[in-house]
């Protein structure tokens, strides 16, 4: 524990010694860079420790605050969401050192809310008191605020900023009450001390929603997502990807650590999350498949992926409730482990468009292209992420997706129908999500990085060492996870004995058999490897005495193809996007008019349906109900005195009747 | 349950599941053709006691009328109007499918809460029942044509015969002519009537003739 | 084992055979005499001894495309249970696995196509991409109720406890996955109705055209690839049609591969009778392929 206080202090110390230097650009840099990732990796120690000794960590102050003490603990759940925190917080420091050189703004302050940020998550992980976990929470939220806010000079980002600020703020209001409601009883806001108010089905089930909404606010849930799309691409990359690989996350771990308390779940939660997890899983993916912002479509990426964590969650819901522990292992396995697993590849694939943007000045995919060959590190790095967030073998994604497969098959033991269609319809939405990430993934990597440039007004370079270093190290992670798959079980196994109150050999007798295939994997991965190999070498033996001929790409007769012809990336998801068009995207139609009609145009971009028709018709309700009170703001001192004092004995009234 | 039933049953959600599914008229009339052979063959699965003659005289009314008279009405209709296809329906036939899916899990939903006699496969046959029933309500409200509006009453009469046969264990074939009769009439009055908008207008969308209104002119 | 390693060898030899099946039942239904059946093989001999052009245009991808397509179909092999057998790497989850290794070939085979920044392979590709998505649930969705069915979590558990009484049992359930599995079979090899092998027009293909641009023992690898993938999904269809269990490992796997000649032969007939679906009805065939394992599956748990 005393590592982990260490590193938060290396951290906050590193951010404001970067922000009173600012001025010096080199120092404050350097402080800021080395500081946070020094301390960040720190982390790394306790949270192995916990995971892989199966230890409790913890530290308790008395603290002035009524209710409670201030606890910082880590147990293995919390290590296992402290891990990815200290590698990515460390990776993308290490790239934003890369990333701001040259920056024309001073970086003190991005180093300062930087370290705010990735004390507040270790801190939201680590917290056992209510109260405590609301401040880091909204520590971590303001943080980073401030950090997508960073580059407010580009348009949109005000707004953007706003739009984050107001959403994350709505979600900390609903966690305020269930914190509230849960330190009710037992007088203590302590987690340690919390009990059931009522041991009644509805107020669980109340609980719970205030949970989903609070946490899945944080997560991205459809549709609560609103804040993330506008969020993540208005942020500098690297922060990007820390909020998308991480940050989101912590709602995740929030409704992971709230569940025991709030009591044994109905079949109905799974079903929801179920339910939830498939929106969002389908509606995120679609949606990035119709964006033309790399960053954009990334971050509508992390919505699909927070889908899928949360259909991994309603198995293990189902699986607890219908009392079968296999298929909640499954399932949470497969939770947890994609919780790890997309903070590598996000992380990966946010940091590749950052350098894509830092290479090209742009993030519009319709004007790159051809970008392997002049950036052959960044497009090959970028390459492995996508096979990895496609869930491909041997890349990690498949590995966490398998697990909820699996757990989803494993239903078939319930014998009750109405648990076994959600559950297959989780099959079923799942593979109809992997099919379309592929879309949409194969599109990134192909429209972006291969072909000819679109553009010829875009000139690309390739990124320094500073920013290639940290993506090569997530793509290892990558595959390493992916390689390591008999073994990746090992380390989930403290965490899942804890969240199902196990014992530890209990799961691996359940799980080891259930998921002995795993073995295989490593084999099959080396199996693709050496054939490639000799395939390769075959190919080589043939052609040793051919000619290698080099030529343009064979265009079916046409004369003068020029790079404008390629297919784009509208055109690659058209088909796909036809039957979602109405819901997607919105359109532009300019009708020539006239007995000598001059212009027309039709134009489309991507909207967010929730945005357009949920979230803009309340504000503007809003907006003009609170309008019609306009009367009272004339700006007369007088006036506004009377209103204070009219108050007060309303309240003096009030308090004495 | 009996291999014949399960095979019933599961022609049945198919040809449903067609008719939510196509454009083409002919298909839609072939299904719902298909439809009438199978009810056909219904009494004998449901009612294995009883006089035989009174069921086989149900069978072959059914055929007849469901299965032969009904299509060929309908296929006359279509050849006189000269419609082959549903053109832009207001919800499209992949989205149908997808209602239709949900429909019927709802459905079953429903049906396996109805009290019923206890009697095995009893819930499924309501539940293909309600099932057509929802295809016939689908097909007349989402569809513009007259002639699949026709279609859907069809369909919608095919699920009351379910629920007719399976459940009115005493005089179903009371029930079930005097509905039959009416549908009879029904369809003969729409065939000519369509004839003669079609002649008039040149269409058989029934949307377009709301503009009919007098004011409007 | 060793039967399992019989099993693979003879994919091996025998994948392009069936390509020559298809091809000469068309003939007979077109009345001409057609190629000889070892066509195909004298195809691969002729292509792995050519030279080779790449475009300018072209990256990594698309030289490792050619290798890793193969190498992806050999791997898959390894999960394949034929003639109801144990596959070599069998176990509880591997049909994920099958589903996911083809996946990873497609995902290149995509971006290999996009490599070459032609506009014909970007629409080829754009197709594959939308057409897989929607075959993959059929796909799964109908595995995933075969294991419902037979209690097992594994291809080689699904495929070694079907049989004939299990047809008894869940005949229409079978039947209506065999029909899904027939459709998916025949978007996922680019088989009509719903792409066009022998089409000559680039903007109408789907496969074809984005494998437009390889040459040489590429494109060899890559047409070997493409017989390997018919085998392993006939074979996967084949083992739910016919699951002939005489207890005489040899004689199954044979008549694993007799009913892989059938399945050829009506390939060839649907070729012969049917035309090609306008691609924007491909999604309903599909779709209704999906709706098909669907309703399986709610037959079954009824």
């Amino acid at each position: 524990m005393t590592l982990f206080l260490a590193g938060l202090a290396v951290i906050v110390c590193a951010g404001t010694l970067s922000l009173l230097t600012q001025s010096f650009h080199r120092l404050s840099m350097i402080a800021g860079g080395l500081g946070v990732s020094v301390g960040s990796a720190i982390w790394v120690i306790p949270a192995c420790q916990s995971l892989f000794q199966n230890k409790t960590l913890a530290v308790q102050w008395a603290w002035g605050i009524p209710q409670g003490s201030l606890i910082l603990e880590i147990d293995p759940l919390s290590a296992f969401f402290l891990l990815p925190i200290a590698i990515l917080s460390a990776l993308a420091a290490l790239y934003a050192m890369g990333y701001l050189r040259g920056h024309k703004n001073a970086v003190g302050a991005h180093w300062f809310f930087y370290s705010l940020l990735a004390g507040g998550m270790a801190l939201v992980v680590t917290a056992r008191n209510g109260l405590l976990f609301l401040i880091a929470w909204e520590l971590m939220s303001v943080a980073s605020y401030f950090l997508v806010t960073f580059e407010d000079e580009e348009p949109g980002v005000i707004e953007a900023g706003r739009t984050y600020l107001i959403a994350t703020h709505i979600g900390t209001a609903f966690l305020f009450v269930l914190f509230v409601l849960l330190g009710q009883e037992s007088g203590s806001l302590d987690f340690a001390h919390f009990t059931l108010p009522h041991a009644s089905p509805w107020w669980a089930g109340t609980l719970f929603l205030l949970a989903l909404i609070g946490f899945g606010t944080k997560a991205g849930l459809v549709p609560l997502h609103v804040w993330l799309p506008e969020a993540h691409p208005a942020a500098p990359s690297h922060v990007s990807a820390l909020m998308s690989g991480v940050m989101i996350k912590t709602g995740i771990y929030g409704i992971l650590r709230i569940l025991p308390y709030i009591g044994t779940p109905p079949a109905w939660w799974g079903m929801l999350l179920i339910g939830l997890g498939l929106l969002s899983g389908l509606f995120g993916i679609l949606s990035a498949l119709a964006q033309t912002d790399i960053k954009r479509a990334l971050a509508y990426s992390s919505v699909e992926n927070i889908g899928i964590i949360a259909l991994g969650l309603g198995i293990f819901l189902i699986g607890q409730a219908a009392g079968a522990p296999l298929v909640a292992l499954l399932g949470l396995a497969g939770a947890l482990l994609h919780v790890l697993n997309h903070a590598c590849f996000k992380g990966l694939l946010f940091l590749g468009a950052g350098s894509v943007l830092h290479g090209t000045g742009t993030k519009n995919m319709e004007r790159l292209g051809g970008l392997m060959k002049t950036m052959p590190w960044t497009g090959t790095l970028f390459t492995l992420g996508a096979l990895a967030i496609s869930a491909l073998p041997p890349f990690n994604g498949f590995l966490s997706e398998w697990l909820i497969y699996l757990g989803a098959l494993h239903g078939q033991d319930l014998n009750t129908a109405s648990l076994i269609i959600p559950l297959f319809l989780g099959i079923a939405g799942l593979a109809l999500i992997g099919g379309l990430a592929l879309a949409c993934f194969t599109k990134l990597v192909g429209i972006v990085f291969l072909g000819e440039p679109r553009d010829p007004k875009v000139h690309a370079h390739e990124t320094h060492i500073l920013m290639r270093l940290p993506m090569l190290l997530l793509a290892a992670g990558c595959l390493a996870i992916g390689l390591a798959a008999p073994w990746v079980q090992a380390l989930l196994q403290p965490v899942l004995a804890d969240s199902l109150g196990l014992a530890p050999d209990v799961v691996s007798a359940q799980l080891q058999p259930a998921t002995a295939w795993l073995a295989y994997l490593p084999w099959l991965a080396l199996g693709l490897f050496s054939l490639m190999a000799v395939l390769t070498a075959l190919r080589w033996v043939l052609l040793r005495k051919r000619t290698i001929a080099q030529a343009g790409t064979w265009d079916c007769g046409y004369t003068r193809p020029t790079a404008r012809m390629q297919y784009s990336g509208s055109a690659f998801s058209q088909p796909i996007l036809l039957y979602v068009q109405r819901i997607l995207q919105k359109g532009n139609l300019r009708i020539p008019q006239g007995f000598l009609p001059t212009a027309a145009s039709w134009n489309e971009e991507a909207a967010d349906p929730v945005q357009r028709f949920l979230v803009r018709p309340v504000y503007e309700c809003l907006v003009w109900s609170t309008a019609k009170l306009r009367w009272i703001q004339h700006g007369r001192l007088q006036w506004y005195v009377l209103y204070i004092a009219l108050t007060l004995v309303v309240l003096l009234i009030w308090k004495f009747r | 349950m009996n291999v014949w039933l399960s095979a019933f049953l599961i022609l049945m959600v198919l040809s449903n599941l067609a008719l939510l599914g196509s454009s083409r008229l002919g298909v839609c009339i072939r299904c719902v053709a298909f439809q009438g052979w199978l009810l056909a063959f219904l009494p004998f699965f449901v009612h294995t006691e009883g006089a035989v003659y009174r069921l086989l005289l149900i069978a072959l009314g059914t055929l007849v009328l469901k299965g032969f008279v009904f299509p060929a009405l309908l296929t006359r209709s279509m050849q006189e109007a000269d419609v082959r296809r549903e053109v832009e329906p207001f919800i499209g036939y992949s989205l149908s499918l997808l209602f239709g899916l949900v429909a019927w899990l709802g459905c079953h939903w429903i049906a396996a809460r109805f009290p019923l006699p206890t009697e095995p496969g009893m819930v499924l046959l309501l539940s293909e029942a309600l099932f057509t029933m929802y295809a016939g309500f689908f097909l007349i409200v989402s569809r513009k044509k007259a002639l699949t509006q026709v279609i859907g009453y069809l369909v919608l009469e095919n699920g009351i015969y379910i629920i007719g046969i399976t459940l009115a264990q005493n005089e179903p074939l009371l029930v079930e002519m005097g509905i039959l009769l009416d549908v009879f009439a029904a369809v003969f009055i729409m065939g000519i009537t369509m004839f003669h908008i079609n002649r008039e207008f040149d269409h058989i969308d029934t949307d377009r003739l709301s503009t009919l209104k007098d004011w409007d002119s | 084992m060793i039967l399992a390693l019989f099993s693979i060898l003879a994919a091996l030899l025998f994948a392009p055979f069936l390509f020559g099946v298809i091809n000469r039942t068309k003939a007979l239904f077109a009345g001409r005499t057609g190629q000889p059946l070892l066509q195909m093989y004298y195809d691969l001999y002729k292509l792995g001894n050519k030279g080779v052009v790449y475009s300018h245009t072209i990256s990594w991808v698309f030289r490792v495309y050619p290798v890793l397509a193969l190498a992806g179909m050999l791997l898959v092999l390894l999960l394949l249970p034929q003639g109801g057998h144990v596959a070599l790497l069998a176990g509880p989850g591997d049909l994920f696995a099958l589903a996911y290794i083809l996946a990873l070939v497609r995902f290149f085979n995509v971006i290999a196509a996009l490599d070459t920044g032609s506009s014909f392979e970007g629409m080829g590709a754009s197709r594959e991409v939308q057409f897989s998505a929607l075959a993959e649930i059929a796909f799964l969705l109908g595995l995933c109720t075969l294991a419902c069915v037979t209690g097992s979590y594994s291809l080689s558990g699904i495929y070694t406890q079907l049989s004939y009484s299990a047809w008894l049992a869940h005949g229409a359930v079978f039947l209506l996955i065999a029909i899904a599995f027939f459709i998916v079979f025949l978007a996922e090899n680019a088989r009509i109705p719903v792409d066009d092998p022998n089409t000559h027009l680039e903007l109408t293909m789907i496969h074809e055209v984005m494998i437009l641009d390889s040459s040489g023992p590429d494109l060899a690898f890559l047409h070997y690839a493409s017989a390997l993938k018919f085998w392993i999904l006939g074979s996967l269809l084949i083992g739910l049609l016919f699951p002939i269990h005489t207890g005489y490992g040899l004689i199954d796997v044979a008549f694993a591969w007799l009913g892989l000649l059938v399945l050829a032969v009506s390939v060839g007939i649907v070729e012969s009778i049917m035309a090609r679906l306008r691609l924007l009805r491909v999604p309903q065939l599909l779709v209704s392929a999906s709706v098909f394992s669907f309703v399986a599956l709610i037959f079954l748990l009824r």
